[in-house]
């Protein structure tokens, strides 16, 4: 009866997953999305904390398992709750780190029995096996194939969680500026080569697990049978998760901060398919659709990020914009002509003036939390008569929707943000764009330079406008490491600063005028 | 032969497999720009759900085994930080949708 509730649950669990999912790919519905999905994993987890058994023997520790949950969710709530608009990117790759520790250590501790059962046999002469008195444990009797099958599955679980993990600390890292691109010479085939090792030392692992039979020590023929196993197991475990960490490692370290959505969503689907390993070996429904289902949806959207920006998926993970900047940077050094700046008060009279006003928002906005003050200035000029409308690139800042999500913040109307397409048809007739903090989303040699490590992405074609200002910190590149044309344009003006703070003295300026 | 007998043995698992691969590519197949952050923090929070394995790792851990009690004790942690935190933060972004769409 109780496993029957808890199998009702599992199906409820599993079902809330599809819907919540569902609901969240529509804007309508994605909040309520959220909670059913929610709520569904929390059927799921009471139903296994209280009802699951295995050969009729209920869990215990249940002390251990409530201090866990109890811990997990006050910190997770209050690092949900209390991290800025700007760092959820971050966030989200550091709780998607967790979920990929945790099939890592679920791995880890079933190795562990695993290799509790088979320690008799390994390579340490056949004496000190035989002398282990092997009476009664016959469900540990099983074929070679079946352990070698069962091996596969804590071995997939703990490689790709560990990526998972590792590359989700890089990632959090160089969201938050911490952690450096880096790459050097052949990084690639040092991947491919790390890749490759973890995998033979898989193999041959499962290897002499599936030739392995259990000894049947009173016959006589069973010394000719394989009965042992290399006397390295559980180092070569350990070297594979050490190897694991590092391949996450080294595989989101070249590429550039401004990919980081991408890989991130692709260590998301990696973290799903390590879930499902978790489903395999307990044979539990609930994390089998779950894990499948976000390893299969994350694939897809990882696809679809990179059609937004026109790139495609081998492009983004080997195009190594950190490493590449070197190689973009001299190659726009050729022809670097002289940029421009423009004062506070020309900036405030040319954007009074002007009839029709457009704002680019970048990442510079979202890091100096100028959203407010950015608001504050729309609704100035608006009152000066001037029409003014948010440009949003489909991948500006560090996330698809990150300027939406933004600006909502700051009450900005929804009507005003245009997306790519609408807001490039509006350019020509646009008197004067201000760019805050946007860089790559408006670099022509997406559209001019075939050699440009963004050329093809779509971008919003604010040379057309009659002026450009363009606020950044300094001159120094976008995170994708390459050099503006823009800035060097005749229409272009730089007005260098800090975006909240530029923004506070323009509206300053404007009132005065 | 094996690997024949492998695939009836575990239809059940094969079919599961399967079949969530293309739901979970039919359901988000036309998913606005917009939408890629939250929609992916969602699918970060369901993939929690690893967190059952660690409550079983835990639950079944002999009270003297202490390399599983303390590593099934981390996983739990870190399970629970995947799903709690996936959820609330997943809900903090499209509470700002929310409000956009009372406005417009």
């Amino acid at each position: 009866m109780e496993l029957n509730i808890l199998t009702l649950s599992y199906l409820i669990g599993s079902i809330t997953f599809i819907l919540g999912l569902k609901m969240l790919s529509n804007p309508a519905s994605a909040r309520k999305g959220n909670l059913v999905a929610a709520g569904g994993m929390a059927i799921a987890i009471l139903a296994t904390i209280f009802l699951y058994e295995e050969d009729g023997e209920k869990l215990h520790n249940y002390g251990w398992i409530f201090g866990g949950i109890a811990v997990g969710t006050l910190i997770g709530f209050l690092a949900a709750k209390r991290v800025k608009m700007t760092a959820m990117p971050e966030m989200v790759s550091l709780f998607n780190g967790m979920g990929g520790a945790c099939a890592m250590l679920i791995s880890i501790v079933e190795f562990n029995h695993f290799y509790e059962h088979l320690r008799p046999f390994l390579e340490i002469g056949l004496t000190e096996a035989e002398s282990f008195a092997f009476g009664g444990e016959t469900s540990l009797q099983v074929s070679g194939s079946q352990m070698a099958l069962h091996l596969i599955i804590i071995l997939a679980g703990l490689v790709i969680g560990t990526v998972s993990f590792a590359g989700s600390i890089i990632a959090w890292g160089k969201l938050n500026g911490r952690v450096k691109d880096f790459a050097f010479r052949g990084q690639h085939i040092f991947n491919i080569v790390l890749l490759l090792i973890i995998i033979g030392l898989s193999v041959y692992m499962v290897y002499h697990t599936s030739r392995f039979e259990f000894p049947s020590f009173y016959e006589e023929e069973s010394v000719t049978a394989n009965t042992w196993l290399p006397s390295s197991f559980n180092y070569i475990f350990y070297g594979i998760l050490v190897l694991s960490a590092l391949y996450g490692i080294f595989f989101v370290l070249p590429i550039g901060g401004a990919d980081m959505p991408v890989v991130i969503s692709l260590l998301n689907s990696f973290t799903g398919v390590a879930a499902a390993c978790g489903g395999f070996l307990y044979d539990n429904k609930v994390m089998l659709t779950g894990g499948i289902l976000v390893g299969a949806a994350g694939t897809l959207l990882t696809i679809l990020m990179c059609k937004a920006m026109n790139r495609s998926l081998a492009n983004v993970l080997i195009g190594s914009f950190g490493g590449g900047g070197a190689k973009a940077g001299g190659g726009a050094a050729k022809e670097q002509g002289a940029y421009k700046e423009i004062s506070l008060s020309d900036a405030a009279v040319v954007m009074t003036y002007a009839n029709k006003v457009f704002i680019v928002p970048g990442y510079g906005l979202a890091v100096a939390q100028a959203q407010h003050i950015c608001h504050e200035l729309e609704k100035l000029l608006e009152s000066k008569g001037v029409e003014v409308k948010y440009a949003i690139h489909p991948v500006a800042g560090r996330m698809p929707g990150h300027m939406n999500v933004l600006l909502a913040e700051a009450d900005v109307p929804y009507e005003k943000l245009l997306e790519m397409e609408h807001a490039n048809e509006e350019f020509p007739t646009t008197d004067v764009v201000l760019v805050l903090g946007a860089n790559d989303v408006v670099n022509p040699a997406a559209k001019t330079d075939p050699s440009s490590p963004i050329y093809g992405m779509p971008i919003l074609d604010v040379e057309l406008a009659k002026n450009v200002i363009v606020n950044k910190r300094s001159m120094k590149p976008g995170y994708a490491g390459i050099e503006n044309d823009l800035f060097f344009q005749p229409r272009t003006s730089m007005l260098f600063g800090d975006a909240k703070k530029v923004l506070q003295d323009l509206v300053a300026e404007i009132k005065n005028l | 032969m094996g690997f024949l007998n492998w695939i009836t043995e575990n239809q059940q698992i094969i079919y599961i497999v399967v079949l969530m691969i293309f739901v979970g590519i039919e359901i988000i197949g036309r998913v606005p720009s917009v939408l890629h952050t939250p929609l992916m923090s969602g699918a970060n929070a369901i993939h929690g759900v690893v967190i059952i394995g660690a409550i079983i790792v835990m639950g079944k851990a002999e009270s003297d085994n202490y390399l599983a009690l303390i590593l099934g004790f981390l996983a739990v942690v870190l399970g629970t930080l995947n799903v709690v935190g996936g959820f609330v933060v997943t809900d903090r972004m499209l509470e700002m949708f929310n409000k956009k769409k009372k406005k417009s």
